[in-house]
């Protein structure tokens, strides 16, 4: 029974703690990747309309800071004629 | 073993008519031995109990039990795979409880390629026993792999099984986080109905702070509540001679427990009450029975 006496408060409360931080994070986790794919497909849709890259010479980054978080999309675009072409659209 | 099938057998599966259309429900939990199994045969016979059809369907191919907690398995002799493989019919390989006549089984199949099951096998069987039952519950395997997405796959209901215990509910929100993302209603855009059910509970340990609390549970995983079921012999002992825990002892606090639940899951709105162990009543009526 001094055994209980010694743990009366339980460790419930850690559990709890501890499973919110982390579900918090791992929700975030989950959910990013898919947003990071939608958000490729429909940008490189509306910029391919206009101008012609290389689908593989794409980067697509988001960072997640405390205050602000920033989308970095960062297309590479050959410089050949059908480039310069597009832009007079 | 197939010429075992008696004549009377026979005619009890020619006799399911074609008229109903199923609610088709997932149990799940993503951790394994939370009372997944148990809660499929529970649930399942709770509903049969109360005149509803009820197929339960096994997912766990390689490691079949719900034919073992339904006290089946001596009566398996085509399952799910021999559906899928065409090696059967569907008719033939359903199992009619011996006790309830509403009940049936489709067990799953021992091999261990799991390949087996195909998408378009598994939508396939859903779609021929929709038709034929107004239950279809469907008993996912541990993991995320493809046996528990197909057993996901055409459900319109989820039972997310959870014990107030901390893998088990970091599991239940992975497999919340696939039944939004994964199931057929998800990928039409619309909303899967997730319900949350606790087993294995320990009224006393949460009282002393030992185990996560009702509220802790819910205040995470955000689901309504459809049951409490407490840490009970009765469960073991239900599952020892292979008869659901709401037949063999219906008036048993886990039975209870599933009982209301399956009211919940039919949109019933009954008061939730949280086991109370300490000095409280429900100790002294049901808690050292259930414990």
């Amino acid at each position: 029974m001094n055994l209980f006496g010694l743990f009366r408060r339980g460790s419930a409360h850690v559990a709890r703690e501890r499973l919110q931080i982390l579900l918090a994070h791992e929700r975030i986790a989950r959910s990013q990747p898919d947003l990071l794919s939608v958000l490729r497909e429909e940008i490189l849709a509306v910029v391919s309309r206009h101008i012609a890259f290389e689908p593989d010479r794409v980067q697509i980054k988001m960072d997640r800071g405390k205050s602000v978080s920033t989308l970095a999309v960062d297309i590479e675009i050959p410089n050949g004629p059908r480039t310069s072409g597009a832009f007079t659209v | 073993m197939a010429q075992a099938i008696s004549a009377q057998e026979t005619m009890a599966r020619e006799t399911i008519v074609d008229d109903r259309s199923a609610r088709v429900v997932v149990v799940t939990s993503g951790k394994g031995g939370v009372g997944k199994t148990t809660s499929t045969a529970a649930l399942g016979a709770a509903l049969a109990q109360q005149g509803e059809k009820v197929v339960v369907i096994d997912f766990d191919v390689g490691l079949r039990n719900l034919d073992l907690v339904l006290g089946a398995e001596r009566r398996v002799v085509f399952d799910l795979i021999n559906v899928i493989n065409g090696v059967a019919k569907l008719p033939q390989a359903l199992i009619r409880d011996k006790r309830l006549e509403n009940l049936y089984l489709l067990p799953a199949s021992q091999t261990r390629d799991k390949d087996a099951l195909t998408e378009d096998g598994v939508a396939g069987v859903i779609a021929e026993l929709r038709s034929k039952f107004d239950w279809i519950i469907c008993d996912s395997p541990a993991g995320i792999e493809r046996g528990a997405t197909l057993a996901m796959r055409h459900a319109d209901t989820a039972v997310i099984v959870t014990n107030p215990e901390v893998s088990s509910v970091r599991d239940s929100d992975r497999i919340i986080g696939l039944l939004d993302a994964k199931t057929e209603k998800a990928e039409r855009g619309e909303r899967i109905d997730k319900h949350l059910l606790i087993t294995r509970y320990h009224a006393a340990r949460a009282a002393r702070g030992e185990m996560l609390s009702i509220d802790d549970v819910l205040e995470i995983l955000s689901l309504p509540l459809i049951g409490i079921v407490p840490e009970s012999e009765e469960v073991l002992r239900a599952s020892n001679v292979g008869s659901p825990v709401t037949l063999n002892n219906p008036l048993s606090a886990p039975a209870r427990a599933y009982f209301e639940a399956i009211r919940r899951l039919k949109g019933e709105h009954i008061p939730m009450l949280v086991p109370n162990e300490g000095r409280g009543i429900f100790n002294k009526l049901f808690g050292r029975k259930a414990a």
